[in-house]
């Protein structure tokens, strides 16, 4: 299916992550957000409230992130595309609907622009502290997807991608920005809406007699009905069966939660998404995601030049995480290098598929700025020599 | 006495409500003497009488006994998370503005956790309606003290007895803006299926309160009686006063309680109120969300 | 064109982001060049002072923050002491004439100067004055042409204010001009 043109700004923009964000939720369809106030991310929805009267979209500024991260999902099940947006400590309010989504199958986008934490921390300056808590965040066994765009052009694409995702495996996708990337204006290519992708609900149709809200057929993903359809539905939190009905027991609990977990699992040389920049051959590869992604490429480039062979494995997804890609190069390079704008995170999931095979290298930072490419550099340099 | 409550039983035929129910899903988890049940009768009446397109009306309850309503009625329903069922409500609601929206949940679920949901939806006059079972207790847990828990009674985080002041939830959802509010008990069946009848019909945020018996866990820890022993309670100190200033009906432990329908307004909903005014902000250009 | 990158200070009111926005747009949407536009955000954005950091460069940008700017343009005396020692050696500096004093003048930079605020006062709005920057800025430097930044100074204005806009452009421009040519000391 093509996104609506009625809410595709096409043409060159001058526009900033935040902004590019917004714009590319209304192209995916999103005509429902929900939203509590917070830097880095105010501007997504400040903008999303200023176009929506003019697309037929709804925004409400809710009572806070709790209320939000729920409210996008009582309108998903009204039938809309909806997302909430915030940052740290909004975030941290969300876990609890971050489960229920996944539980419920709920399809809808959460986006995180990243401050350095914890608590209030930073409120203004970048991190990318909430990586292992988009992941983990929400207690009990669940998968979702998460996203990690790296400049105001991917805030675009990628919330298109985010939700595209969230539809068709009826998970909540996490979109991880951080403030750096979110408060970049760059230039933002919007293309006609006849050549913009979206995966449009997977809405049951056969005889209503015969529907079993959480059947699979197969790709693990059931079909969807909404409110109003004359289905009964019931949708709940708690361990249900096919019917949706709450069903607590050992075996319900052994059928139900794999499949969440699988669901992402098996399909994730599908979900995965990475960029690849002369890995092959290389000894030492530089592992980034979202904006350290770009303050590496001064170190790398540095590096080849004084005759390193250095790779760049550039994540867009980032959960599920790449483990294949990474356990096969384990075994060919020398080292691997992680920076990111926190202390140690995604670095353990390198870490955890290179298996002992090759060096890993954190090049930690605890946010407020970027890196300094020098310092990353210097690691690089380091693990190169062995 | 006990015959007058029976009597009142009886004038409900049983079959109609079955149909509303999940019936492959009984039996319930209410204990013996459960005020809930009661209340879900009541309003199964109060929905077969409404006159509303059935396939458009969706129950959302939050988490505790009463918050397993959601899961007995034969509609859309949906089981949210602890105190969130208000907002789940909202964006159901605000995503399709046809369907009839019916938060049922307990009171701890809706004004401890959820209290302010509550608050600001009744603010905004979100389109939707509120019952709230009030059995002085958190159910589902096992007899905490709650915010409704008057003042002496015990619970097991009390055990001494209850020191805070408890809410009077009337006038709460009065003043903050709610444009129809009813209390009555689970004794009043007639009185109550008027009421969730007249809710219903009401356009915006309307309130129903229902004090309902917690034989197992509130009653018996406080020493007084049973189900049926809080059924005769709220009959003999009910004073039905319609119109009631909201302020003068607080509750006190084993108090009067006055019952009755004290608000009945009109104000502008949160879309209507959304559309009239982005209508005349900004004109033609304005495409007027209908959800 | 290798990387270029620019630094602009003032004070809230001068329109110090908008400028910033302009040459990053002028640069990306109608020069076909890369741009990238960081605006000081935090305390330093809440106080008096502001700033903007823009990147011009042929090439796709990475690094997204200026480490060492070639062109500086500041706008009050604080944003003068705070952010000239960071322009490079051989790089330009612009000032406004009226309000800043160009104490201490590093000698290994480029100085220009233009009463920016007088001109905009004089074209009957104090608010372009950084529209008249805009105009000199594409006069004395080449980071962006100025058909480009003549575009982006249309289409980033507020609408209606276009006609005051364009003439504040042309008389920071050809003022700049004349100073190139050697007819106004620098
Ligand atoms: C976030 C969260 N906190 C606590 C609980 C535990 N919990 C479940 S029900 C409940 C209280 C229910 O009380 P009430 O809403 O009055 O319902 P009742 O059981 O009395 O009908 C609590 C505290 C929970 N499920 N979720
Ligand atoms: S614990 Fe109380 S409220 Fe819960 S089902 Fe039993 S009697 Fe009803
Ligand atoms: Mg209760």
């Amino acid at each position: 299916m093509k996104a609506d043109p009625k809410g595709v700004l096409t043409g060159s923009h001058f526009l900033d992550g935040d902004h590019s964000c917004s714009e590319g939720a209304i192209a995916a369809g999103c005509r429902f957000v929900a939203g509590y106030p917070i830097t880095p991310s105010t501007e997504v929805v400040e903008r999303i409230a200023s176009r929506f009267p003019y697309v037929g979209g709804m925004f409400i500024q809710m009572e806070d992130e709790i209320a939000s991260s729920i409210a996008i999902q009582g309108a998903v099940w009204g039938g809309k595309k909806a997302m909430t947006v915030t940052s740290g400590p909004g975030f941290s309010l969300m876990m609890e609907h971050i489960g229920l989504a996944a539980m419920t199958e709920t399809p809808c986008v959460f986006v995180d622009v990243q401050r350095a934490g914890p608590s209030t921390g930073l409120p203004t300056q970048p991190a990318q502290g909430d990586m292992m808590q988009a992941r983990w965040g929400s207690h009990g066994d669940y998968g979702i997807i998460a996203l990690s765009p790296n400049s105001p052009q991917e805030c675009f694409d990628l919330t298109i991608k985010a939700f595209n995702l969230s539809e068709q495996y009826r998970v909540p996708v996490m979109f991880m920005m951080d403030e750096c990337v979110g408060h970049m204006t760059e230039r933002v290519v919007i293309p006609p809406a006849d050549q913009i992708e979206i995966v449009p609900r997977k809405f049951y149709e056969g005889p209503k007699a015969d529907y079993l809200p959480y059947k699979t057929n197969g790709d693990l993903v059931p079909m969807m009905v909404k409110a109003g359809d004359g289905y009964n539905i019931h949708v709940t939190g708690l361990t249900h069966d096919e019917r949706g009905y709450p069903s607590m027991t050992v075996p319900t609990q052994e059928k139900l939660i794999p499949r969440l977990v699988n669901k992402i699992k098996h399909n994730a040389p599908k979900i995965v998404e990475y960029v690849e920049d002369q890995v092959d051959g290389a000894e030492v590869v530089v592992v980034t995601f979202g904006i350290t992604s770009r303050t590496s490429i001064p170190a790398i480039e540095q590096a080849r030049k004084e005759g390193m062979k250095v790779g760049h494995l550039r994540l867009v997804v980032v959960w599920p995480f790449p483990e294949e890609r990474i356990r096969e190069l384990a075994s060919r390079v020398r080292a691997f290098v992680v920076p990111e704008l926190n202390l140690g995170q995604m670095v353990l999931e390198v870490e955890r598929c290179v298996a002992g095979k090759a060096r890993v290298e954190l090049v930690g930072h605890p946010g407020g700025t970027v890196h300094n490419p020098k310092d990353i550099y210097n690691v690089i340099k380091k693990s190169a020599k062995g | 006495m006990a015959e007058e409550l029976f009597e009142i039983e009886e004038s409900v035929p049983v079959n109609t409500v079955e149909s509303f129910l999940r019936m492959e899903r009984m039996p319930h988890i209410w204990c013996p003497g459960c005020g809930i049940g009661t209340t879900v009768n009541c309003f199964a009446h109060a929905l077969e009488t409404s006159g509303l397109d059935l396939q458009k009306v969706s129950v959302v309850s939050g988490i505790g006994c009463t918050g397993r309503v959601a899961g007995y009625i034969n509609l859309d329903s949906f089981h949210t998370t602890h105190g969130r069922a208000i907002p789940f409500a909202t964006g159901l609601k605000l995503a399709n503005p046809e369907l009839k929206v019916i938060v049922y949940s307990g009171d701890g679920d809706l004004t401890a956790i959820g209290g302010n949901h509550f608050i600001h939806a009744a603010r905004r006059n979100v389109d939707m309606t509120v019952i709230l079972i009030n059995n002085f207790t958190y159910g589902m847990t096992g007899g905490q003290v709650a915010p409704t828990t008057p003042l002496s009674a015990t619970a097991s985080t009390t055990p001494y007895g209850n020191y805070e002041q408890s809410f009077n939830l009337p006038y709460l959802a009065e003043s903050c803006g709610a444009v129809y509010v009813a209390r009555w008990t689970a004794f009043h069946v007639r009185h109550l299926t008027k009421a969730i009848k007249e809710a219903l019909a009401k356009k915006g945020f309307s309130f129903v309160e229902v004090l309902a018996p917690c034989p197992t866990l509130y009653s018996r820890r406080n020493k007084i009686g049973d189900g049926l022993d809080q059924m005769i309670y709220y009959k003999d100190n009910s004073e039905i006063r319609n119109g009631a200033d909201t302020k003068t009906i607080p509750l006190e432990f084993q108090g009067k309680i006055v019952v009755g329908k004290f608000v009945d307004k009109e104000r502008p909903t949160y879309l209507d109120a959304m559309n009239e005014f982005y209508q005349q902000k900004l004109g033609e250009d304005y495409i007027p969300y209908k959800g | 064109m290798a990387r270029v990158e620019i630094k602009i200070g003032g004070f809230g009111g001068q329109g110090v982001i908008l400028s910033g926005y302009i040459v990053g747009r002028a640069a990306s949407i109608y020069d076909n060049k890369h741009s990238t536009m960081i605006q000081a955000f935090g305390p330093e954005a809440r106080g008096s002072a502001c700033s903007a950091q823009v990147i011009v460069s042929a090439e796709p940008i990475a690094y997204p923050y200026i480490v060492s700017p070639e062109i500086m343009i500041v706008m009050s005396q604080e944003a003068y002491t705070k952010f000239t020692p960071e322009l490079a050696s051989g790089g330009v500096l612009i000032t406004e004439e009226e309000l800043v004093q160009p104490h201490n003048l590093r000698k290994d930079v480029k100085h220009f100067s233009i009463p920016a605020t007088r001109f905009a006062e004089e074209l009957g709005k104090k608010l372009v004055v950084n529209i008249v920057m805009m105009g000199f800025l594409t006069a004395v430097t080449n980071v962006v042409g100025k058909k480009a930044m003549g575009q982006a100074v249309l289409a980033s204005v507020p609408k209606g204010t276009e006609e005051l806009n364009v003439k504040a452009f042309e008389k920071g421009y050809e003022y700049g001009v004349e100073v190139m040519a050697g007819g106004v000391p620098a």
